[in-house]
Parts: C-alpha cells; structure tokens; sequence
C-alpha cells in the first residue's frame, strides 16, 4: 500500500502532507497529554512492529503482493494517536532509507496507513468491544475485525488516490503524467488483494496479538482504557 | 515482563525473509521498468521521480553486499535490524521529547 515516488502528482503529495500537518500535531499533543512515561519503550516497540509486520509480504492471487500494516492494534493497545505518530515514524524510515513509497508521496502514505487506518480500527473496536470485559473474547473478534476493515478502507483510500491522478494529469501525447490506472483499475485490484488476503492477515495479528498483551500485561491495555475514562 | 515484547521482535527480525517469499510487488508500486513492460512507456511523474531521493538500501537490500551467496536473505534480516534500530531511537525520541514529564497515578507496567 506504499505509493512511490511518480505515481501521483506533486500537488495530490503536497494535499495531502498539508492535511497530516495538523494531524501530526494533534497526535504529538495528545502524546504529551496522555501517555505515561513508562509507556514509552512500548510506544517505540509499537513503531518497529510496524514496520517489521510490513516486510512480511504475502502473496495475492493476481501475481502481485501485500502486507498487515499493525496499525489497528497500536490503536487499540496505545491510542490511535499514538498509532498515528508510531506508523508515520515506520513509513518515514521506509521511505527514506528504504525506497518503500515515496518521499514525497510520504502525507499520502501516513493519510492511509498511519491516520485513517488506525482511526477507523480504533472506531470499529469500540463499536463492537462496549463494555466488554477486558479479557472477554468479544474484544478479540472486536480486534480482528477492526483489522480487517480497516485496512482494506485504507487500501480504498490509496487506490482512490491511485486511481484519480489519470482523470486529472495527462500530458499533451495524451499519456497519463502520475498513475497510469483509473479507479475502475485501481480499485478492484487494491481491494482484492487486501479483501482477499491482507485483510484476514491483518484481523488474525491484530486479534491475536491483542489476546497476548490482554494476557501477558493487562494493565498495558487497561491504562488505557483507564486514560479513557478519565477522559485525559 | 517488557522483555517478551523485544524477545518477539527479535523474533520477527529472524523470521522476515519469510516475507520474500511471496514474488512480485505490490499492486501499483512497479518501477519504471516494469510498468514500461505493462503499458510500454513510463509516465513522465515515474521517470522524473528518480531524481527525487535514491534510497540508500533500495528495496530492503544492501548493495555493498554484492554477489554473496543469499545476498538477498541477509540484506533483508540487516535492513530489517537498521530500520528497528533508527525507528525505535527516533520513538524513544519522540517519547522523551513529548511525554518525559508524565507520571500518573496509576503505575503501568511496574512489579512485573
């Protein structure tokens, strides 16, 4: 779900690094306003399991490939702004050092996989999570599902930012200048592979990987839960 | 009880060639190259973009390895131990930076 370099235009890049400013800001704010000191390592830990559960490439039946983003269990577990900040830091690593999407395109990338994915994960699991206890098996299928969704929204999102650039950019040989394919293309393709696949992956990590912090440090997911209630 | 957490990094780190497995790239992230043998020209945004930023380890792999044998499994396992090591000091950064001054009430993560 990495867009490269090229693929769309300098204004769509520009667009969409203006609107994760204040995202960013935001997430840094509420960082500074909600996570306890002792989180910290878990907030980096967050970060590199990220980054690490993207190199896990999985194969798509059309011959191309796909990955979990994680991004739905930092929500879930740390905040979803502290998602935000953890997956923004892995793309911009993946981006610079890496070549995995593009520098430029790097606020089209943290828009998808680093604001709307751990959002509406966050969202999702909350919905269908409510009250449950915290050890219930209610919150782990309320985690893979959120996984599940939320990633193949994200995967919608980038295929429509995929998927307008020939509509607007073409050049004067007629040639698309960004993205060649239109979102008739962009879509079907996105979403199969991330419906198909990705998705199930990304709802068994993050529904697993929930069950085994909920076991092995509770108090992890319910300081949380306690920063909520209070409303911090 | 912090240690599981890195015990299962550590974990993932060694177990990241499986991601190589899987052959081909994603949809929509080809390079000029293989988009110039699906549609039989580049768009100009693709050709221009390589003078954007030339990433130092391309691809997850590390070119001063050469022709080693399993060159492609160990720039793999390397990228995966550099790119950990810069996220997780630019997070501590961050964190240190942000949130040094929160202690709360309620003591996560202690006792353990």
């Amino acid at each position: 779900m990495h867009i490269p370099e090229g693929y769309l235009s300098p204004s769509t890049c520009a667009t969409f690094g203006a609107v994760m400013i204040p995202v960013w800001y935001k997430a840094g704010q509420m960082i500074k306003r909600t996570v306890d000191v002792a989180q910290i390592p878990f907030m980096a830990m967050s970060a590199v399991f990220s980054f690490l559960i993207m190199m896990f490439n999985v194969p798509i039946p059309d011959g191309t490939t796909a990955h979990a983003v994680g991004a739905v269990l930092i929500a879930i577990t740390l905040g979803p702004w502290t998602a935000t900040i953890a997956v923004s830091v892995a793309l911009f690593i993946q981006a610079l050092v890496f070549g995995d999407g593009g520098v430029l395109a790097f606020g089209a990338n943290a828009f998808n996989m680093a604001f709307v994915m751990p959002f509406t994960g966050y969202y999702i699991y909350q919905l269908i999570a409510k009250n449950a206890p915290i050890t219930s098996t209610r919150r782990v299928i309320a985690a893979g599902i959120a996984g599940y969704v939320a990633i193949n929204l994200a995967a919608l999102v980038a295929a429509t930012e995929f998927g307008i650039q020939p509509m607007l950019f073409v050049g004067e040989d007629g040639l698309p200048l960004y993205g060649p394919y239109s979102l008739s293309v962009a879509i079907p393709a996105m979403m199969t592979a991330h419906l198909l696949v990705a998705g199930f992956v990304e709802g068994a990590v993050t529904a697993l990987a929930l069950k085994f912090v909920v076991k092995t440090s509770p108090e992890f997911v319910n300081a949380q839960i306690v920063s909520e209630v209070k409303g911090v | 009880m912090k240690q599981i957490y890195y015990w299962i990094l550590g974990i993932m780190i060694a177990f990241t060639p499986l991601g190589l497995i899987a052959e081909g790239t994603a949809w929509g992230e080809w390079d000029t190259d293989e988009l110039t043998e699906k549609l039989g020209y580049a768009p100009q945004g693709l050709e221009k973009a390589e003078a954007v930023w030339k990433a130092f380890f391309p691809d997850y792999s590390v070119p001063m390895l050469g022709e080693i044998a399993n060159a492609e499994v160990i720039g793999y396992i390397l990228s995966a131990l550099l790119g950990t090591a810069l996220i997780y000091t630019i997070m501590l950064f961050f964190g240190k930076v942000l949130a040094r001054n929160n202690k709360r009430q309620y003591s996560i993560h202690q006792g353990r």
